[in-house]
């Protein structure tokens, strides 16, 4: 499947991009070594030991860049779930009722131990996942570690939190996370959960679990009590095994909105909180007096960011007509620049699609632009022999009923339609089910509070785009989920706030 | 960059002569050039100077970084004998090693321009003097069209010029054009042709990235053919981000008029890894067409050795040390 | 002989409030509402799902200026509430007696209980973005805030049992709803909407502009599973949701909620044991709210 993609991707007309000649890159890899050992097999991390399954079926995860397996996983049966459950379920007791300040030892020694391993971490995330080292070791690291340093610190503070005086934590929390952060999702799952003392079972994507099993060994390093986390590894079936599982208490789920959707359905009716960060189709979107170059940039860092595989990607550019032709031709000699290659290179911008599947699914949207009339333009680069790659792609002449405009690509494909005054482009924005994200780009100051105010979206990036912070909350409106992580707010999906009396 | 591009008829440049017809047509084009924000223009910056050089590219770039030094002196206490040794290290930067290439040109005060010119003669590096009462600007302008003519006349290739920040940061942008364009003048030679004329802006000064894109514009409107970011003087000289700035201003200029303006960080840059963060900056924001030193160039003097330290690096496999490096 | 006669009450005409006006059912329907001894008390408009579409259609309408206005704003219409409950406050005691079968004085000291409800909420308006928002310390050169926004359209399911229920306990739903911003459609108490729909003419004389609150009297099988599955409704209370299986379930209204990512209150564990007397907290003022995080650069 992924070599008839391939296929399809090379004959796509593309316009060639000047490309230097004179200052050629030499490759400047990081070693695979840095990873570390991975094991041709893995069990799960269930109650402090991996243990083996109770199944017999095993799901192998393959390096991206290279179609190659790098190791075999299983595939967790309701019965794997139902142990992690109970081991979890055994360590709530005695884990929520060690005083904070200890709690929070653990998890400022995880953030440690996670610095101290970010080269490791960084390159075995890069393999597993595709995505470029220079991200995973600028941002997703980074940001992993800060997390749970961050989180640490409310531990012993959630009285203080303003969710009234001793809030409590709600048990077992089933957490099922994605492929496009693989451990930076873990972090943002664990880290507020484990510092308001619920316990865990997470389940990590299929196509990257090794972070996440890595993850288990720094919580031994890290001297947690066993059951404290959990980490059963598995498809949508385990995923779902999990979620459904009656001794949960908490769901907190990233993923795509129809999986969501189905999660909520499944939760009616219950008493587990749930809490969820889904897709979306964020505009982006770009005043004639906007800081073009630093525009051009964030546009380029909205859509191109690991690969485009982001929730909250800036997947439709909204640009003003009075600067279109400008705005694209910029965009376009930028993205001419844009190296596209070997995920482990320090010098790549753009890795590899996660999946064949994935690739499958952009391809497929990307050829429905196509044929829906958009204009599709990318720049001219090598791509790799084997692996899953797609070039940077950008569609002109996109309108709000196009698929490209309304569906979540989850790739690096970005639409660009226009608007005319301040009100079109928020009405535009606003257009759509999902509500995750923004950007707006002008160097007025007044229009930008007007259009904040305006949009309906979790986050709004003003003058910048895809910036993360533990300190921030983070999630969206309508289909976009509910609930947040980061910051104060990110502590309320782990409480029990049924009782909530400030 | 709309209003230039409504303006430009094509590659000539005239389209913009009417900009300076008056105070306020230049006030209302400057102040009409896109913004910069500060947080998205240091990050890219920052972001190109993560680029990883090695092996082959690493060797290139030594070399392109080496042929695009203004090998620069300007001390009070400069003498003949020390502009004649600077000389002497632009001309064969590495004894050891002959293939080291030699340096774009060499700068000194225009007293020095002879002596300069002298010791350079035939090698083909250029003479680089400062002028118009560098590094601070601040005399009238018969002395600095004087100081100006001196250098000229003395076989100055190329002039570097300061602007008046003062008359800059106090709005009178049409008083700075004019001054550019009576220096070009006075680069002017008796046969006809002219020094080169590079246009520093001291952009330490100028504090914020509004103004340097502003300044850009109006020097190269007025017939620069380089822009400079600092007389190496001040506390803040050249920096990745104001470069990176100047960059997209020439092209754009370029790509608004069609003339191809140079560009010369200047002060501060004296690591490799310094000199590697600007050539990444040339590379993906411009280019081949300016990868050269006709259109790159670095104000330096420790600079070089530390470039050729990294050069006996690479041929030797071993680490050198400054010992084994001219001081000049 | 005087020819003085017996004088004949004037009965009153139950109406629903959609869009700040009163209509009958488009049913044309009325049923039945009788005390909790079984006496006849009147007939109130049979609800239907069109009305209920009807009514969603005013509270969109009216989200934009409602949550638009400012929150001093707000605080002051909410207390105009309060005002004009406090002056029909007799008509209320015996509504409520007669809805929740109580002696008038504990009905009285029920409405009094809604009144400061009123005026606690009056005062939440504009505390609460500074509560559940905030600065965020992010670790580098920009400016973060946190602020709450409204959530949008609220359907409200209300409650239909517990201590209070009839207006203490519908205040407590729709109150922290609208605070915040936000407009409500209620699908009232089936088997007691009079001092509900009563209190839609206390609203309609309180500055509360039209479709801000929206009352449907009817079946809660009808007109909840309606709001549950609306795709313009954004969140659900589900305070009166009936705890058995069937269309006006708790667990059949989140299901159906789910389709479209609704936020949802679920019901207590035992609607019936609720004390709506009982201090109300923040839940209910945070539970429709969206965290919007906007992010700006600091640079000269």
């Amino acid at each position: 499947m992924a070599k008839t993609n391939k296929k399809t991707e090379a004959e796509q007309p593309v316009q060639p991009a000047k490309a230097s000649g004179l200052f050629e890159y030499a490759p400047a890899p990081e070693s695979p070594a840095a990873a570390g050992e991975i094991a041709t097999s893995y069990g799960h991390f269930i109650g402090g030991r991996f243990v083996d399954s109770s199944g017999s079926e095993a799901l192998k995860t393959v390096n991206p860049a290279t179609e190659q397996v790098l190791a075999e996983f299983a595939q967790g049966t309701e019965e794997d779930v139902d142990r992690a459950v109970q081991a979890a379920r055994k360590a709530f007791a005695d884990w929520s009722s060690l005083p904070g300040s200890e709690r929070a030892k653990y998890l400022f020694r995880i953030a440690r131990i996670v610095q101290e391993r970010s080269r490791e971490l960084a390159v075995l995330e890069s393999i597993d996942n595709g995505k470029p080292i220079r991200e995973t070791r600028d941002v997703d690291l980074p940001l992993v570690a800060a997390h749970f340093f961050y989180y640490a610190g409310w531990a012993d503070k959630l009285d203080f939190a303003g969710f009234g005086p001793n809030p409590r934590p709600l048990g077992v929390a089933a957490q099922v996370i994605p492929w496009n952060f693989p451990l930076l999702m873990l972090a943002w799952k664990v880290a507020p959960a484990l510092a308001t003392g619920n316990t865990v079972v997470l389940k990590p994507a299929e196509t990257t679990p090794l972070t996440a099993l890595r993850f288990a060994e720094i919580c031994r390093q890290a001297g947690l009590p066993d059951g404290v986390v959990n980490i059963v590894t598995g498809d949508g079936r385990t995923g779902a095994a999990l979620t459904a599982h009656p001794d949960v208490n908490k769901v907190a789920f990233t993923g795509s909105t129809p999986v969501g959707r189905s999660i909520a359905k499944q939760l009616a009716g219950t008493r587990k909180k749930l809490s969820l960060e889904l897709g979306g189709k964020a505009a982006n979107i770009v005043f004639d007096d906007a800081p073009l170059d630093q525009a051009v940039e964030g546009i380029v860092n909205g859509i191109f960011f690991n690969q485009g595989h982001v929730c909250c990607a800036g997947s439709r550019l909204l640009v003003q007509e009075s600067v279109q032709d400008e705005l694209l031709d910029a965009l376009k000699r930028r993205m001419g620049t844009l190296r596209v290659g070997d995920p482990l290179d320090k010098n790549t911008d753009i890795g590899a699609i996660n999946s064949a599947a994935q690739l499958a699914r952009i391809t497929e949207l990307a050829a429905a632009g196509e044929q829906e009339g958009a204009e599709r333009w990318a720049p001219e680069c090598e791509l790799p022999g084997a692996g899953y790659w797609f070039r940077p792609t950008l569609f002109t002449g996109v309108s709000q009923a196009h698929r490209i405009a309304r569906e979540e690509i989850f790739g690096p494909v970005l639409s660009v339609l226009t608007f005319r005054t301040p009100a079109e482009a928020v009405e535009k924005a606003n257009n759509t089910p999902y509500g995750l994200s923004a950007g707006i780009w002008t160097e007025k100051g007044s229009r930008i509070l007007w259009m904040a105010n305006r949009l309906r979206a979790g986050v709004v990036w003003a003058n910048t785009f895809n910036k993360f912070d533990p300190t921030s909350p983070f999630g969206g409106y309508k289909e976009s989920g509910y609930g947040r992580e980061g910051g104060r707010h990110g502590l309320e999906p782990y409480l029990n706030v049924e009782a909530l009396d400030v | 960059m709309s209003t230039l591009a409504a303006n430009a008829p094509g590659a000539t440049g005239g389209g913009l002569a009417d900009v300076a017809a008056s105070e306020a047509t230049l006030r209302r084009f400057l102040h009409g050039l896109p913004g910069v924000d500060q947080v998205g223009l240091e990050s890219r910056a920052a972001t190109l100077g993560t680029r990883s050089i090695k092996t082959t590219a690493k060797a290139f770039a030594i070399d392109l970084a080496i042929s695009m030094i203004d090998l620069t002196t300007l001390e009070g206490a400069d003498t003949v004998g020390k502009v004649r040794s600077l000389c002497a290290k632009g001309l064969s930067p590495d004894p050891s090693d002959r293939t080291a290439p030699q340096v774009a040109a060499i700068c000194v005060y225009p007293d020095m321009v002879a002596t300069a010119k002298d010791a350079l003669r035939g090698s083909g590096i250029q003479v680089a003097s400062v002028a118009t009462a560098f590094p601070s600007g601040r005399a009238g302008m018969p002395v600095k069209l004087a100081d100006t003519a001196e250098a000229v006349a003395a076989g100055a290739d190329e002039i570097d010029m300061v602007i008046d920040r003062g008359a800059f940061l106090s709005g009178r942008y049409l008083e700075v054009f004019e001054e550019i364009r009576a220096v070009k003048e006075a680069c002017r030679r008796p046969d006809g042709s002219a020094a080169h004329l590079k246009v520093i802006f001291e952009t330490g000064e100028l504090q914020t990235y509004d103004n340097v894109r502003r300044a850009s514009w109006l020097t190269m409107i007025a017939g620069a053919d380089f822009i400079k970011t600092s007389t190496g003087k001040v506390a803040v000289n050249a920096t990745p981000p104001v470069t990176l700035l100047m960059l997209e201003a020439v092209r754009d200029f370029r790509a608004a008029t069609g003339t191809q303006v140079g560009v010369k960080p200047a002060g501060g840059i004296r690591t490799t890894k310094d000199a590697m963060k600007y050539l990444v900056m040339v590379n993906e924001t411009l280019g081949d067409d300016w990868l050269s030193p006709h259109w790159f160039r670095f104000g330096a003097s420790s600079l070089l050795n530390d470039l050729l330290m990294q050069r006996q690096k690479l041929r030797t496999g071993r680490y050198s040390g400054p010992d084994y490096v001219t001081v000049d | 002989m005087s020819e003085q006669t017996v004088r004949l009450d004037i009965f009153k005409t139950y109406k629903l409030y959609v869009g700040g006006k009163f209509p009958r059912s488009e049913s044309g329907r009325v049923y039945e509402v009788q005390d909790p001894k079984g006496q006849w008390l009147a007939n109130a408009p049979l609800g239907t799902r069109k009305d209920t579409r009807d009514a969603v259609l005013a509270a969109r309408a009216a989200v934009k200026g409602w949550s638009g206005t400012t929150a001093y704003n707000r605080g002051q219409v909410l207390y105009r509430v309060a005002e004009m409950l406090q002056g029909r406050r007799e008509q209320f005691v015996a509504e409520v007696a007669a809805a929740e079968g109580l002696g008038a004085k504990k009905a009285a000291t029920l409405v009094d209980a809604a009144i400061d409800r009123w005026v606690w909420y009056a005062g939440w308006t504009d505390k609460v973005a500074q509560v559940a928002g905030g600065a965020n310390p992010v670790a580098g050169p920009f400016f973060n805030l946190s602020t709450p926004e409204p959530t949008g359209v609220v359907g409200v399911v209300a409650p239909q049992a517990g201590h209070g229920f009839s207006l203490l306990g519908l205040v407590s739903v729709v109150a922290p709803a609208i605070a915040t911003g936000n407009t409500v459609v209620v699908a009232l108490a089936e088997r007691a909407p009079l001092p509900a729909l009563s209190l839609g003419e206390v609203l309609a004389t309180s500055d509360v502009p039209g479709g801000v609150v929206n009352l449907i009297s009817g079946r809660t099988a009808d007109i909840a599973p309606t709001l549950a599955s609306h795709q313009d409704v954004n969140a659900l209370d589900l305070a009166g949701a009936i705890d058995r299986d069937g269309p006006g379930a708790a667990a059949a209204l989140e299901a159906s909620a789910a389709d479209t990512l609704k936020r949802v209150v679920r019901p207590a564990a035992d609607p019936s044991a609720e004390d709506w007397t009982a201090a109300p907290g923040t839940r209910r003022l945070l539970s429709f709210l969206e965290t919007k995080t906007v992010w700006h650069p600091m640079g000269i």
